[in-house]
């Protein structure tokens, strides 16, 4: 249970008044089932008067949102005023950014739209971040900010920022709203374009007179997109070629991106992969997508990927890449990757497919019918004879990982391990919980060093690098999946630019638990300087170790939350646990760790795969003989 | 370098030209000439686009293209089977020695006098870029004082046509 603080508790009873009114939007049931994207379930609603911010959040209403990240302002303030009555949650954040964040992690742990609020000027700018975040990682968002009244556009009014031009390169789609009719069906185009597809962040801005015009309500509109045709089943022709080549393959693998979990295609992955045999990679973002302790998975590729990984993808015959789209961070140097590879790329997204590499075999489609119409292909290729041995690929993976399986040293100072740390945390926590990370060292040795099971548990920055995501998208984590742990991994530089949501999270009743993997310094950029500058640490101390400013179990203490820290080996699995036993109020652990542990292995940025180190100055062994 | 003529038909709502050609600097490609106006249908804008690229990514900014929500249909018109004009309007010295063969030149692509003045004479001529180059060639000796351009305008030649089809339904 979660202690009840007077926000809590005045909430409950705005929801009881709220529910014990006739209402007639939406029954809440079926909003509920309306989780799934597509078109939500709810009762039709005649025509009703209302304000253009009545029909704002009883359009939110219609569309099953039950919570919303936001900050009031001048401009959004007319919105907040029907909000005050509605079944909708709103959080209260401490800065926009955290908003949107919240609704990323609110929407990548549940699979549903995540909503940010925002005022106009400042506070819509200060959604950038995030929605350029769930841009580049195809997170269902919709922000809605308050803009100057229609008059006033154009004419740099108090708080006026043109965020529609702003956020036109990194949405998929943002409206700005004319008048006060459009916006129930505005909204619910917002909803299925940020939903259905690949999909990505709208943002809707709304003039402040237009939400303080009278409108009628009427519930549903009808969308109006004639542009917008994702294509979700793939072509038959293709997929048989597909399934031919990967009979025929002798050195195959399947690179798994982050699409396989948003199709919510991992089971179809797991009897595509154990049909077939062909190891499979599973990128940042798709981390959990198949199981880590699967026999079948190699790690994750690329950058800091498992030795046998990296090594796959590059000696492979055949990539069947599925939601991934050969970021440079997995390809490395792009020539020189996987150079005997043919390619079959699969993706929602027709423009991901070529756009790095070229694709032999494009397939454009939704990954789970991708994947089950494969498996049916596959099946009848070997229906006829068509199956080639992958004995001796799995001979030379195998010997990989034996050789070069993930590990780490303990530090020769003495001062405790992050990799331990963070194994450790793993271990006991399990892998029922949404790991969070921020972005860094911390970051990749939470990929590496915890083990996850389950899809939808891994949550993280991977394409825009965002440092600071972590405790914010543990609030909204914990938000949409109130029952299970929640646990943020962040770098002591991470955490300190956005700690402030600990506020929201000690006040709304969201126990996150926050583990600091404080080792004092922008750990990775500190890493490169050690690799590549000669070790001239150029701004990289935080003085978190040195001065102890801040002292995080202070800051946490004054921010609601428990603080504990641990400084040594044999406190860690003590208070990881003691952590584990609070589940009334957040809670942020310090670890102290050494400053000089290194992410391996690692292919530096710009150099080929071909040059992966395993640790610092080993280069692994591959047996070219073998190939 | 090939130049490519692209016909995008997109719908007719505010800031859609802004999306359009954000997209081909943010993703690096030069836009050579770009025209837009009004189709048959209202509510369906055209966009000729001139770009000078290699075409694997030409093929990247199409699909690009595609992607936006307000694009309907894209298609490349090919030179040998499509007409493509430019508009041009240039004001050209012309004073009394010299108009006669200014109006010869005028006369020999047909082109058009559209304003008179004591010593310039201000002509339209509408054609392929080929010949609006030539013109401008011809021309020059005599003194450009000013010019002005329109983007190019294609449209594919036989009775099939480009419209915004089935997708506009909803429309």
């Amino acid at each position: 249970m979660t202690r009840p603080t007077p926000e809590t508790l005045a909430h409950t009873a705005r929801r009881a008044r709220a529910a014990a009114e006739p209402a007639g939007t939406v029954d809440p049931a079926a909003a509920r089932a309306a989780a799934t994207p597509a078109v939500p379930v709810v009762r039709p609603s005649a025509p009703a008067p209302v304000s253009g911010a009545g029909s704002l959040v009883r359009s939110l209403e219609a569309l099953g949102v039950d919570v919303v990240f936001g900050i009031p302002g001048g401009a959004i303030l007319p919105a907040y005023d029907p909000l005050y009555d509605s079944s909708v949650r709103h959080i209260l954040v401490r800065h926009e950014q955290g908003a949107g964040h919240a609704a990323t992690g609110y929407a990548q742990a549940t699979g549903k739209v995540g909503v940010c609020i925002a005022t106009s000027g400042p506070g819509a700018t200060n959604l950038v971040t995030p929605i350029a975040d769930a841009y580049m990682d195809s997170v269902a968002m919709v922000a809605i900010t308050g803009q100057v009244a229609r008059p006033s556009i154009g004419t740099d009014a108090f708080q006026e920022a043109d965020i529609q031009g702003i956020t036109l390169p990194i949405t998929k789609h943002n409206f700005l709203v004319q008048n006060a009719e459009e916006i129930p069906q505005v909204l619910a185009e917002a909803f299925h374009l940020a939903s259905t597809g690949r999909p990505g962040p709208v943002l809707v801005d709304i003039p402040k007179d237009v939400l303080q015009a009278s409108t009628t309500f009427a519930w549903p509109p009808t969308l109006d997109l004639p542009g917008y045709r994702p294509t979700l089943h793939p072509h038959g022709k293709q997929i048989r070629e597909a399934a031919r080549l990967m009979a025929a393959a002798r050195r195959p693998v399947l690179y798994v991106g982050g699409g396989v979990l948003k199709a919510g295609a991992t089971e179809g992955l797991r009897r595509l992969a154990e049909l077939t045999g062909i190891p499979v990679v599973t990128t940042l973002m798709a981390l959990g997508a198949f199981p880590d302790s699967h026999p079948q998975h190699l790690g994750m590729p690329g950058m800091h990927g498992t030795v046998a990984a990296v090594y796959g993808l590059q000696k492979a015959d055949l990539i069947v890449a599925l939601g991934a789209r050969f970021d440079d961070r997995v390809t490395g140097k792009l020539d020189s990757f996987a150079p005997d590879a043919a390619v079959v790329h699969a993706d929602i997204d027709p423009a991901e497919i070529g756009k790095n590499r070229h694709a032999d075999v494009p397939i454009v489609g939704d990954a789970r019918h991708v994947i089950d119409e494969l498996i049916a292909a596959v099946t009848a290729e070997r229906s006829t004879g068509h199956d080639s041995d992958l004995g001796d690929w799995w001979t030379q993976l195998d010997d990989l990982r034996n050789r070069y399986p993930l590990g780490y040293d303990e530090p020769a100072d003495g001062t405790l391990s992050p990799q331990y740390v963070i194994k450790r945390l793993g271990e006991i926590v399990g892998p029922d919980a949404i790991y969070v990370a921020g972005v860094g060292q911390h970051q990749m040795w939470a990929s590496q060093f915890i083990s996850y099971e389950k899809p939808h548990t891994w949550l993280n920055s991977g394409g825009l690098g965002t440092m600071g995501y972590a405790v914010p998208a543990a609030m909204g984590a914990k938000v949409g999946k109130p029952d299970t742990v929640v646990w943020a991994v962040d770098g002591d530089g991470c955490f300190q630019m956005t700690n402030q949501e600990l506020a929201t999270c000690a006040l709304e009743g969201i126990p996150v638990k926050i583990a600091v993997i404080n080792n004092g310094n922008l750990g990775m950029v500190r890493q490169w300087q050690t690799l590549f500058y000669n070790e001239r640490y150029s701004n990289t101390d935080l003085g978190t170790h040195k001065h102890r400013i801040p002292d995080f179990v202070k800051l946490a203490e004054a921010l609601g939350c428990v603080g504990l820290r641990c400084e040594n080996a044999d406190d860690v699995d003590k208070t990881i646990a003691a952590a584990m036993e609070i589940n009334d109020a957040p809670v942020v652990i310090d670890f102290v760790v050494g400053k000089d542990a290194m992410v391996w292995p690692m292919v530096a940025a710009g150099t080929s795969n071909d040059e992966i180190m395993f640790a610092r100055g080993v280069r692994p062994a591959f047996d070219e003989d073998d190939i | 370098m090939t130049m490519h003529t692209l016909s995008v038909l997109v719908e007719n709502k505010p800031g859609v030209l802004a999306r359009v050609s954000g997209l081909f600097s943010r993703r690096g490609f030069n836009i050579d000439s770009l025209a837009v106006g009004e189709t048959e249908n209202p509510d369906v804008s055209r966009i000729t686009i001139v770009v000078n690229a290699e075409s694997s990514p030409l093929e990247q900014v199409t699909k690009q293209l595609n992607k936006l929500v307000n694009v309907l249909k894209i298609v490349e018109l090919d030179a040998q089977v499509s007409v493509a004009r430019e508009l041009l309007l240039v004001k050209v010295r012309a004073d009394r020695s010299a108009r006669t063969q200014v109006l010869e030149t005028v006369n020999l692509f047909r082109a058009r006098v559209v304003d008179v003045a004591p010593d310039t004479l201000t002509i339209e001529a509408t054609g392929t870029p080929d010949k609006l180059d030539a013109l401008l060639r011809d021309l020059e000796p005599f003194g450009i004082k000013e010019m002005v351009q329109s983007g190019l305008v294609a449209i594919g030649r036989g009775s099939r046509s480009i419209t915004a089809g089935p997708a506009l339904r909803a429309a």
